[in-house]
Protein backbone atom coordinates (compact mmCIF):
# COMPACT_ATOMS: atom_id res chain seq x y z
CA UNK A 1 0.00 0.00 0.00
CA UNK A 2 1.22 3.64 -0.75
CA UNK A 3 2.03 6.16 1.65
CA UNK A 4 -0.29 9.05 1.99
CA UNK A 5 0.20 11.72 -0.21
CA UNK A 6 -1.28 14.48 -2.68
CA UNK A 7 0.80 15.72 -5.02
CA UNK A 8 1.12 19.13 -5.95
CA UNK A 9 0.84 19.36 -9.74
CA UNK A 10 -2.55 17.28 -9.55
CA UNK A 11 -5.97 18.72 -9.51
CA UNK A 12 -8.68 17.53 -6.76
CA UNK A 13 -12.32 16.90 -6.94
CA UNK A 14 -14.06 16.76 -3.71
CA UNK A 15 -14.97 12.86 -4.66
CA UNK A 16 -11.61 12.10 -3.89
CA UNK A 17 -10.68 11.95 -7.92
CA UNK A 18 -7.95 13.48 -9.05
CA UNK A 19 -6.54 14.70 -12.65
CA UNK A 20 -3.33 15.22 -14.38
CA UNK A 21 -4.22 18.45 -16.67
CA UNK A 22 -1.51 18.47 -19.98
CA UNK A 23 -3.39 20.96 -22.48
CA UNK A 24 -6.23 19.33 -23.80
CA UNK A 25 -5.56 15.98 -22.17
CA UNK A 26 -6.06 15.10 -18.93
CA UNK A 27 -5.60 11.56 -17.54
CA UNK A 28 -7.97 10.47 -14.08
CA UNK A 29 -7.61 8.69 -11.14
CA UNK A 30 -9.10 8.44 -7.20
CA UNK A 31 -6.67 9.66 -4.23
CA UNK A 32 -4.88 7.82 -1.87
CA UNK A 33 -7.65 9.13 0.38
CA UNK A 34 -9.83 6.86 -1.79
CA UNK A 35 -8.63 3.92 -2.17
CA UNK A 36 -7.78 3.86 1.81
CA UNK A 37 -11.44 4.54 1.99
CA UNK A 38 -12.35 1.86 -0.04
CA UNK A 39 -9.76 -0.65 0.89
CA UNK A 40 -7.65 -3.26 -1.51
CA UNK A 41 -9.42 -2.99 -5.05
CA UNK A 42 -10.39 -6.46 -6.35
CA UNK A 43 -12.22 -5.73 -9.45
CA UNK A 44 -12.52 -2.73 -12.32
CA UNK A 45 -13.69 -2.86 -15.52
CA UNK A 46 -12.39 0.09 -17.59
CA UNK A 47 -14.83 1.95 -19.57
CA UNK A 48 -15.08 2.15 -23.17
CA UNK A 49 -12.66 4.18 -24.97
CA UNK A 50 -14.55 6.72 -27.28
CA UNK A 51 -17.14 7.60 -24.06
CA UNK A 52 -18.02 10.82 -23.44
CA UNK A 53 -17.80 11.65 -19.36
CA UNK A 54 -19.00 14.31 -18.08
CA UNK A 55 -17.74 16.44 -14.80
CA UNK A 56 -19.22 15.32 -11.27
CA UNK A 57 -20.97 12.13 -13.33
CA UNK A 58 -19.63 8.37 -12.65
CA UNK A 59 -17.77 7.30 -15.76
CA UNK A 60 -16.40 3.31 -13.62
CA UNK A 61 -16.71 1.86 -10.28
CA UNK A 62 -14.33 0.04 -8.57
CA UNK A 63 -14.92 -2.40 -6.22
CA UNK A 64 -13.14 -3.60 -2.77
CA UNK A 65 -14.16 -7.41 -1.01
CA UNK A 66 -16.93 -5.58 0.87
CA UNK A 67 -17.99 -2.36 -1.37
CA UNK A 68 -18.59 -1.02 -4.22
CA UNK A 69 -17.70 2.59 -5.22
CA UNK A 70 -18.17 5.17 -7.95
CA UNK A 71 -15.52 6.84 -9.60
CA UNK A 72 -16.61 10.42 -10.62
CA UNK A 73 -15.03 12.62 -13.63
CA UNK A 74 -13.49 15.47 -12.51
CA UNK A 75 -13.59 17.27 -15.70
CA UNK A 76 -15.93 16.63 -19.04
CA UNK A 77 -14.41 15.13 -22.72
CA UNK A 78 -13.98 11.98 -24.37
CA UNK A 79 -11.94 8.88 -23.26
CA UNK A 80 -8.97 8.39 -25.58
CA UNK A 81 -6.88 5.61 -23.45
CA UNK A 82 -8.08 3.49 -20.66
CA UNK A 83 -5.31 1.95 -18.30
CA UNK A 84 -6.05 -2.15 -19.01
CA UNK A 85 -3.39 -3.51 -16.72
CA UNK A 86 -5.56 -2.83 -13.73
CA UNK A 87 -8.54 -4.78 -15.07
CA UNK A 88 -6.11 -7.88 -14.56
CA UNK A 89 -4.14 -6.38 -11.15
CA UNK A 90 -6.62 -3.96 -9.51
CA UNK A 91 -4.21 -3.83 -6.65
CA UNK A 92 -2.40 -1.32 -8.99
CA UNK A 93 -5.20 0.93 -7.62
CA UNK A 94 -4.06 0.77 -3.88
CA UNK A 95 -0.32 0.55 -4.73
CA UNK A 96 0.19 3.57 -6.85
CA UNK A 97 -2.95 5.55 -7.21
CA UNK A 98 -1.41 8.62 -9.26
CA UNK A 99 1.16 6.20 -10.96
CA UNK A 100 0.38 2.81 -12.22
CA UNK A 101 -3.13 3.08 -10.95
CA UNK A 102 -4.22 5.63 -13.57
CA UNK A 103 -7.78 5.09 -15.30
CA UNK A 104 -8.34 6.88 -17.87
CA UNK A 105 -6.80 9.31 -20.19
CA UNK A 106 -9.14 11.67 -21.62
CA UNK A 107 -9.50 14.87 -24.14
CA UNK A 108 -11.11 17.95 -22.58
CA UNK A 109 -14.28 19.37 -23.88
CA UNK A 110 -14.34 22.40 -21.50
CA UNK A 111 -11.12 23.09 -20.32
CA UNK A 112 -12.38 25.99 -17.90
CA UNK A 113 -13.69 23.38 -15.95
CA UNK A 114 -10.08 22.90 -14.45
CA UNK A 115 -10.44 26.19 -12.44
CA UNK A 116 -13.43 24.55 -10.67
CA UNK A 117 -10.85 21.88 -8.87
CA UNK A 118 -9.02 22.23 -6.23
CA UNK A 119 -5.33 22.37 -5.48
CA UNK A 120 -3.72 20.03 -3.12
CA UNK A 121 -4.17 22.35 -0.05
CA UNK A 122 -7.40 22.59 -0.70
CA UNK A 123 -7.97 18.97 -0.81
CA UNK A 124 -5.76 18.77 2.14
CA UNK A 125 -8.35 21.07 4.09
CA UNK A 126 -11.52 18.95 2.88
CA UNK A 127 -10.28 15.33 4.36
CA UNK A 128 -9.18 17.21 7.53
CA UNK A 129 -12.74 18.93 7.74
CA UNK A 130 -14.06 15.16 6.60
CA UNK B 1 -28.83 1.62 13.33
CA UNK B 2 -29.09 5.75 13.20
CA UNK B 3 -25.56 6.84 13.13
CA UNK B 4 -26.41 8.72 15.73
CA UNK B 5 -27.01 6.11 18.61
CA UNK B 6 -23.22 5.47 20.79
CA UNK B 7 -21.90 2.60 19.35
CA UNK B 8 -20.86 -0.66 21.81
CA UNK B 9 -17.63 -1.15 22.31
CA UNK B 10 -15.70 -4.55 23.17
CA UNK B 11 -13.26 -5.27 25.35
CA UNK B 12 -10.77 -5.94 23.03
CA UNK B 13 -11.59 -2.43 20.98
CA UNK B 14 -7.97 -0.39 22.24
CA UNK B 15 -6.48 -3.45 21.12
CA UNK B 16 -7.95 -3.09 17.96
CA UNK B 17 -7.15 0.49 17.32
CA UNK B 18 -4.14 0.30 18.65
CA UNK B 19 -3.13 -2.59 15.71
CA UNK B 20 -4.47 -0.29 13.05
CA UNK B 21 -8.36 -1.49 12.18
CA UNK B 22 -10.58 -0.17 9.96
CA UNK B 23 -13.78 -0.25 12.97
CA UNK B 24 -16.97 0.25 11.57
CA UNK B 25 -20.58 0.00 12.84
CA UNK B 26 -22.03 -3.40 12.70
CA UNK B 27 -25.53 -4.42 14.36
CA UNK B 28 -24.82 -2.00 16.82
CA UNK B 29 -21.28 -2.45 17.76
CA UNK B 30 -18.16 -1.08 16.88
CA UNK B 31 -16.27 -3.73 15.09
CA UNK B 32 -12.72 -4.43 13.19
CA UNK B 33 -13.69 -5.26 9.59
CA UNK B 34 -10.50 -5.60 8.85
CA UNK B 35 -6.66 -5.09 9.89
CA UNK B 36 -4.04 -5.58 7.09
CA UNK B 37 -6.69 -6.42 4.30
CA UNK B 38 -9.90 -8.59 4.16
CA UNK B 39 -8.12 -11.08 1.04
CA UNK B 40 -4.98 -11.32 2.92
CA UNK B 41 -6.59 -12.59 6.60
CA UNK B 42 -8.88 -14.76 4.53
CA UNK B 43 -6.14 -16.84 3.24
CA UNK B 44 -4.77 -16.73 6.82
CA UNK B 45 -7.64 -18.37 7.83
CA UNK B 46 -7.56 -21.12 5.25
CA UNK B 47 -3.33 -21.61 5.77
CA UNK B 48 -2.66 -20.93 9.17
CA UNK B 49 -4.95 -19.25 12.12
CA UNK B 50 -6.78 -16.06 12.48
CA UNK B 51 -8.54 -14.69 15.76
CA UNK B 52 -11.52 -12.89 15.67
CA UNK B 53 -13.08 -10.77 17.99
CA UNK B 54 -16.56 -12.08 17.68
CA UNK B 55 -17.80 -10.00 21.52
CA UNK B 56 -20.74 -8.74 20.06
CA UNK B 57 -22.59 -11.82 19.80
CA UNK B 58 -25.06 -12.62 22.78
CA UNK B 59 -25.13 -15.06 24.93
CA UNK B 60 -28.60 -16.64 27.02
CA UNK B 61 -28.33 -18.90 29.62
CA UNK B 62 -31.16 -21.36 30.56
CA UNK B 63 -31.41 -23.02 33.27
CA UNK B 64 -33.43 -25.32 35.81
CA UNK B 65 -35.32 -28.20 36.04
CA UNK B 66 -36.95 -27.82 32.54
CA UNK B 67 -34.51 -25.99 30.85
CA UNK B 68 -34.24 -28.39 28.19
CA UNK B 69 -38.52 -28.08 27.81
CA UNK B 70 -38.06 -24.62 27.58
CA UNK B 71 -35.07 -25.09 24.44
CA UNK B 72 -37.04 -27.72 23.23
CA UNK B 73 -40.15 -25.55 22.59
CA UNK B 74 -38.00 -22.72 21.18
CA UNK B 75 -35.41 -24.25 19.37
CA UNK B 76 -35.41 -26.34 16.18
CA UNK B 77 -33.80 -28.72 16.53
CA UNK B 78 -33.64 -31.60 19.44
CA UNK B 79 -32.72 -30.29 22.21
CA UNK B 80 -32.34 -33.84 24.20
CA UNK B 81 -29.80 -34.87 21.81
CA UNK B 82 -27.53 -32.26 23.25
CA UNK B 83 -25.34 -33.71 26.23
CA UNK B 84 -23.19 -32.29 28.87
CA UNK B 85 -20.88 -31.30 26.62
CA UNK B 86 -22.36 -31.27 23.63
CA UNK B 87 -23.25 -28.30 21.19
CA UNK B 88 -26.06 -27.60 18.87
CA UNK B 89 -27.52 -25.42 15.40
CA UNK B 90 -30.66 -24.45 15.63
CA UNK B 91 -32.69 -21.86 14.61
CA UNK B 92 -35.52 -19.72 16.52
CA UNK B 93 -38.66 -19.70 14.81
CA UNK B 94 -42.10 -17.77 15.38
CA UNK B 95 -45.33 -19.48 14.85
CA UNK B 96 -45.78 -19.20 11.39
CA UNK B 97 -42.16 -20.37 10.38
CA UNK B 98 -40.85 -16.92 9.89
CA UNK B 99 -36.65 -17.15 11.56
CA UNK B 100 -35.91 -15.09 14.25
CA UNK B 101 -31.99 -15.71 14.31
CA UNK B 102 -30.35 -19.00 13.86
CA UNK B 103 -28.16 -20.56 17.30
CA UNK B 104 -25.14 -22.55 18.88
CA UNK B 105 -26.94 -23.51 22.21
CA UNK B 106 -24.41 -25.46 23.89
CA UNK B 107 -24.89 -27.63 27.35
CA UNK B 108 -22.53 -26.49 30.40
CA UNK B 109 -24.15 -28.65 32.89
CA UNK B 110 -27.43 -31.35 33.38
CA UNK B 111 -30.03 -28.17 33.71
CA UNK B 112 -27.70 -25.25 32.01
CA UNK B 113 -27.20 -24.43 28.73
CA UNK B 114 -25.93 -21.38 27.07
CA UNK B 115 -27.16 -20.08 23.53
CA UNK B 116 -24.96 -18.26 21.23
CA UNK B 117 -27.57 -15.26 19.68
CA UNK B 118 -26.83 -13.04 16.59
CA UNK B 119 -26.03 -9.12 17.90
CA UNK B 120 -28.45 -7.51 15.87
CA UNK B 121 -30.89 -9.85 17.45
CA UNK B 122 -30.14 -10.34 21.07
CA UNK B 123 -32.67 -8.33 22.47
CA UNK B 124 -35.26 -9.86 20.37
CA UNK B 125 -34.27 -13.23 21.44
CA UNK B 126 -33.96 -12.63 24.88
CA UNK B 127 -37.27 -11.36 24.94
CA UNK B 128 -38.42 -14.52 23.04
CA UNK B 129 -36.86 -16.56 25.45
CA UNK B 130 -38.14 -14.49 28.25
CA UNK B 131 -42.00 -14.57 26.77
CA UNK B 132 -42.01 -18.23 27.04
CA UNK B 133 -40.15 -19.15 30.12
CA UNK B 134 -42.97 -18.42 32.30
CA UNK B 135 -44.43 -21.92 30.62
CA UNK B 136 -41.83 -23.79 32.29
CA UNK B 137 -39.60 -24.50 35.11
CA UNK B 138 -36.86 -22.73 33.65
CA UNK B 139 -34.86 -19.25 34.32
CA UNK B 140 -33.52 -17.32 31.64
CA UNK B 141 -30.85 -14.67 31.99
CA UNK B 142 -29.11 -12.23 29.57
CA UNK B 143 -25.59 -13.19 29.64
CA UNK B 144 -24.20 -10.80 26.70
CA UNK B 145 -21.89 -8.72 29.37
CA UNK B 146 -20.88 -11.66 31.19
CA UNK B 147 -18.40 -13.14 27.91
CA UNK B 148 -16.17 -12.14 25.55
CA UNK B 149 -16.01 -14.47 22.29
CA UNK B 150 -13.32 -14.97 20.48
CA UNK B 151 -12.98 -17.65 17.29
CA UNK B 152 -9.38 -18.98 16.82
CA UNK B 153 -10.04 -20.55 13.05
CA UNK B 154 -7.66 -22.26 11.07
CA UNK B 155 -5.56 -25.57 10.96
CA UNK B 156 -3.28 -24.23 13.01
CA UNK B 157 -5.78 -23.13 15.45
CA UNK B 158 -5.68 -25.94 17.61
CA UNK B 159 -1.97 -26.05 17.84
CA UNK B 160 -2.33 -22.70 19.03
CA UNK B 161 -5.02 -22.89 21.87
CA UNK B 162 -3.61 -26.15 22.68
CA UNK B 163 -0.15 -24.74 23.65
CA UNK B 164 -2.02 -22.18 26.07
CA UNK B 165 -4.56 -24.23 27.27
CA UNK B 166 -4.63 -26.70 30.57
CA UNK B 167 -6.32 -29.47 29.37
CA UNK B 168 -7.55 -31.28 26.06
CA UNK B 169 -9.02 -29.14 23.57
CA UNK B 170 -12.93 -30.67 22.70
CA UNK B 171 -13.62 -31.99 19.13
CA UNK B 172 -15.84 -30.59 16.66
CA UNK B 173 -19.29 -29.69 17.99
CA UNK B 174 -18.00 -30.47 21.70
CA UNK B 175 -17.30 -27.90 24.43
CA UNK B 176 -14.56 -28.04 27.71
CA UNK B 177 -14.21 -25.90 30.55
CA UNK B 178 -10.56 -25.31 30.52
CA UNK B 179 -7.73 -22.41 31.44
CA UNK B 180 -6.42 -20.50 29.08
CA UNK B 181 -3.33 -18.36 29.93
CA UNK B 182 -5.25 -18.33 33.38
CA UNK B 183 -8.79 -17.23 31.86
CA UNK B 184 -11.30 -19.49 32.72
CA UNK B 185 -12.94 -20.30 29.25
CA UNK B 186 -15.75 -22.13 28.11
CA UNK B 187 -13.85 -23.77 24.67
CA UNK B 188 -16.17 -24.75 21.89
CA UNK B 189 -15.23 -26.92 18.62
CA UNK B 190 -17.17 -24.39 16.41
CA UNK B 191 -16.70 -21.70 14.29
CA UNK B 192 -18.17 -19.82 11.09
CA UNK B 193 -15.28 -20.58 8.70
CA UNK B 194 -15.36 -23.80 7.53
CA UNK B 195 -11.82 -24.78 8.98
CA UNK B 196 -11.33 -26.37 12.16
CA UNK B 197 -10.93 -24.24 15.12
CA UNK B 198 -12.73 -23.32 18.53
CA UNK B 199 -14.54 -20.56 19.80
CA UNK B 200 -13.41 -19.19 23.47
CA UNK B 201 -15.81 -17.85 25.36
CA UNK B 202 -14.83 -16.23 28.66
CA UNK B 203 -15.20 -13.23 31.21
CA UNK B 204 -14.76 -9.71 28.95
CA UNK B 205 -11.35 -8.83 31.65
CA UNK B 206 -9.47 -11.65 30.82
CA UNK B 207 -10.20 -11.41 26.95
CA UNK B 208 -7.13 -8.98 26.31
CA UNK B 209 -4.79 -11.32 27.59
CA UNK B 210 -6.11 -14.20 26.06
CA UNK B 211 -5.89 -12.09 22.88
CA UNK B 212 -2.17 -11.35 23.03
CA UNK B 213 -1.15 -14.91 24.20
CA UNK B 214 -3.16 -15.95 20.98
CA UNK B 215 -1.25 -13.40 18.45
CA UNK B 216 1.93 -13.79 20.53
CA UNK B 217 1.75 -17.87 19.28
CA UNK B 218 1.04 -17.17 15.88
CA UNK B 219 -2.68 -16.27 15.30
CA UNK B 220 -3.36 -13.17 12.84
CA UNK B 221 -5.40 -10.40 13.10
CA UNK B 222 -8.46 -11.28 11.34
CA UNK B 223 -11.44 -8.88 11.20
CA UNK B 224 -15.52 -9.67 10.07
CA UNK B 225 -14.64 -8.42 6.48
CA UNK B 226 -12.75 -11.82 6.37
CA UNK B 227 -15.67 -13.61 8.37
CA UNK B 228 -18.14 -12.89 5.85
CA UNK B 229 -16.04 -14.08 2.53
CA UNK B 230 -15.08 -17.11 4.61
CA UNK B 231 -18.39 -18.18 5.55
CA UNK B 232 -19.67 -17.42 2.09
CA UNK B 233 -17.09 -19.65 0.63
CA UNK B 234 -19.18 -22.46 2.50
CA UNK B 235 -22.33 -21.28 2.73
CA UNK B 236 -23.14 -20.66 6.36
CA UNK B 237 -25.81 -18.63 6.42
CA UNK B 238 -25.76 -14.89 7.51
CA UNK B 239 -28.90 -13.76 9.30
CA UNK B 240 -30.29 -10.56 7.92
CA UNK B 241 -28.80 -11.56 4.52
CA UNK B 242 -29.56 -15.15 3.70
CA UNK B 243 -32.70 -15.59 6.15
CA UNK B 244 -35.48 -13.23 8.14
CA UNK B 245 -38.13 -13.34 9.45
CA UNK B 246 -39.96 -13.58 6.04
CA UNK B 247 -38.26 -16.83 5.24
CA UNK B 248 -39.19 -20.56 6.50
CA UNK B 249 -36.52 -23.33 7.50
CA UNK B 250 -37.13 -25.23 4.34
CA UNK B 251 -36.68 -22.41 1.87
CA UNK B 252 -33.26 -21.14 3.65
CA UNK B 253 -31.94 -24.71 3.30
CA UNK B 254 -32.11 -25.31 7.00
CA UNK B 255 -34.53 -28.23 7.09
CA UNK B 256 -31.73 -30.33 8.36
CA UNK B 257 -31.71 -28.07 11.77
CA UNK B 258 -35.54 -28.72 12.17
CA UNK B 259 -36.93 -31.67 13.92
CA UNK B 260 -41.04 -30.80 13.74
CA UNK B 261 -41.62 -34.05 15.82
CA UNK B 262 -40.17 -32.22 19.24
CA UNK B 263 -43.17 -29.42 18.72
CA UNK B 264 -40.93 -26.24 18.77
CA UNK B 265 -42.78 -22.93 18.24
CA UNK B 266 -42.95 -22.90 14.31
CA UNK B 267 -42.96 -26.44 14.09
CA UNK B 268 -46.62 -26.87 11.89
CA UNK B 269 -45.10 -24.40 9.39
CA UNK B 270 -41.91 -25.79 8.71
CA UNK B 271 -43.58 -29.97 8.32
CA UNK B 272 -46.00 -28.00 5.99
CA UNK B 273 -43.42 -26.23 4.08
CA UNK B 274 -41.16 -29.34 4.06
CA UNK B 275 -44.54 -31.10 2.92
CA UNK B 276 -45.78 -29.00 -0.21
CA UNK B 277 -42.20 -27.33 -0.91
CA UNK B 278 -41.01 -23.42 -1.35
CA UNK B 279 -41.90 -21.28 -3.99
CA UNK B 280 -38.19 -20.29 -3.87
CA UNK B 281 -35.01 -22.03 -2.56
CA UNK B 282 -32.17 -20.66 -1.31
CA UNK B 283 -28.78 -21.57 -3.14
CA UNK B 284 -25.52 -21.29 -3.94
CA UNK B 285 -23.57 -20.07 -6.86
CA UNK B 286 -20.67 -18.52 -9.20
CA UNK B 287 -19.51 -16.01 -11.95
CA UNK B 288 -18.64 -18.01 -14.80
CA UNK B 289 -17.31 -15.11 -15.96
CA UNK B 290 -16.45 -11.13 -14.61
CA UNK B 291 -17.83 -9.10 -11.74
CA UNK B 292 -18.90 -9.46 -8.49
CA UNK B 293 -22.61 -10.05 -7.07
CA UNK B 294 -24.21 -7.82 -4.09
CA UNK B 295 -26.96 -8.34 -1.85
CA UNK B 296 -29.97 -7.16 -3.44
CA UNK B 297 -28.92 -7.89 -7.25
CA UNK B 298 -31.32 -10.08 -9.57
CA UNK B 299 -31.46 -13.16 -10.30
CA UNK B 300 -32.39 -13.32 -14.14
CA UNK B 301 -33.25 -16.32 -16.23
CA UNK B 302 -34.17 -15.69 -19.90
CA UNK B 303 -35.87 -12.67 -19.62
CA UNK B 304 -37.72 -13.68 -16.29
CA UNK B 305 -36.68 -12.22 -12.52
CA UNK B 306 -36.60 -15.39 -10.99
CA UNK B 307 -34.75 -14.48 -7.25
CA UNK B 308 -32.63 -11.82 -5.63
CA UNK B 309 -28.97 -12.12 -4.01
CA UNK B 310 -28.54 -12.10 -0.24
CA UNK B 311 -25.28 -12.84 -0.12
CA UNK B 312 -21.92 -12.18 -2.55
CA UNK B 313 -18.56 -11.01 -2.72
CA UNK B 314 -15.23 -12.16 -4.33
CA UNK B 315 -13.88 -15.45 -3.51
CA UNK B 316 -10.27 -15.22 -2.30
CA UNK B 317 -9.89 -18.59 -2.62
CA UNK B 318 -12.01 -19.50 -5.57
CA UNK B 319 -10.92 -15.91 -7.40
CA UNK B 320 -14.67 -15.79 -8.93
CA UNK B 321 -17.61 -13.87 -8.01
CA UNK B 322 -19.65 -16.06 -5.50
CA UNK B 323 -23.01 -15.86 -3.65
CA UNK B 324 -26.09 -17.01 -2.50
CA UNK B 325 -29.41 -16.35 -3.54
CA UNK B 326 -33.07 -17.24 -3.42
CA UNK B 327 -34.33 -18.74 -6.80
CA UNK B 328 -37.28 -20.22 -8.01
CA UNK B 329 -37.24 -23.63 -6.51
CA UNK B 330 -37.08 -25.27 -9.77
CA UNK B 331 -34.16 -23.60 -10.53
CA UNK B 332 -31.76 -24.17 -7.61
CA UNK B 333 -30.22 -27.46 -9.15
CA UNK B 334 -26.34 -27.68 -9.41
CA UNK B 335 -25.56 -27.13 -12.78
CA UNK B 336 -28.29 -24.26 -13.78
CA UNK B 337 -27.34 -21.42 -15.50
CA UNK B 338 -28.24 -18.25 -14.21
CA UNK B 339 -27.66 -14.51 -15.03
CA UNK B 340 -26.90 -11.76 -11.83
CA UNK B 341 -28.20 -7.93 -12.45
CA UNK B 342 -25.27 -6.36 -11.05
CA UNK B 343 -26.06 -2.77 -11.49
CA UNK B 344 -27.50 -3.10 -15.16
CA UNK B 345 -24.65 -5.61 -16.30
CA UNK B 346 -26.07 -8.99 -16.34
CA UNK B 347 -23.23 -11.74 -15.10
CA UNK B 348 -23.23 -15.37 -16.59
CA UNK B 349 -23.65 -17.55 -13.22
CA UNK B 350 -23.82 -21.32 -12.81
CA UNK B 351 -26.07 -22.72 -9.32
CA UNK B 352 -23.42 -25.17 -7.52
CA UNK B 353 -23.59 -27.66 -4.64
CA UNK B 354 -22.92 -26.59 -1.06
CA UNK B 355 -19.90 -25.78 0.02
CA UNK B 356 -18.32 -23.58 -2.75
CA UNK B 357 -14.79 -23.79 -1.65
CA UNK B 358 -13.59 -27.46 -0.62
CA UNK B 359 -10.78 -28.03 1.60
CA UNK B 360 -7.91 -29.91 -0.38
CA UNK B 361 -6.94 -33.14 1.97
Amino acid sequence: MAEESYPEELRYHPEHDWARVDGEEATFGVTWYAQDALGEVVFYEPPEVGADVTKDSSYAEVESVKAVSDVYAPLSGEITAVNDAIADKPELINEDPYGDGWLVRVKLSNASEVDELMDAAAYRKLLEDE
Amino acid sequence: MEATAALKRTSLYEAHAAAGAKLVPFAGWEMPVSYEGVRQEHIAVRTSCGVFDVSHMGEIETSGPQAADLLQRLLSNDVSKIDVGGAQYSVLCRDDGGILDDLFTYRLDEDRYLTVTNAANHDRDFGWFAEHAGDFDAEVADSIDRYAMLAVQGPEARGIVEGLATGELPNRMRTAQLEVTGADALVCGTGYTGEDGVELLMPPDDASAVWTALLDAGAQLAGLGARDTLRMEVCFHLYGNDMDTSRNAIEAGLGWCCKEATGFIGAEAVASARETGTEQKLAPFVLTGPGIPRQGNTVISGDREVGVVTSGTLSPCLDAGIGMAYVAAELAEPGTEIEIDVRGKRRAARIESKPLYRKET
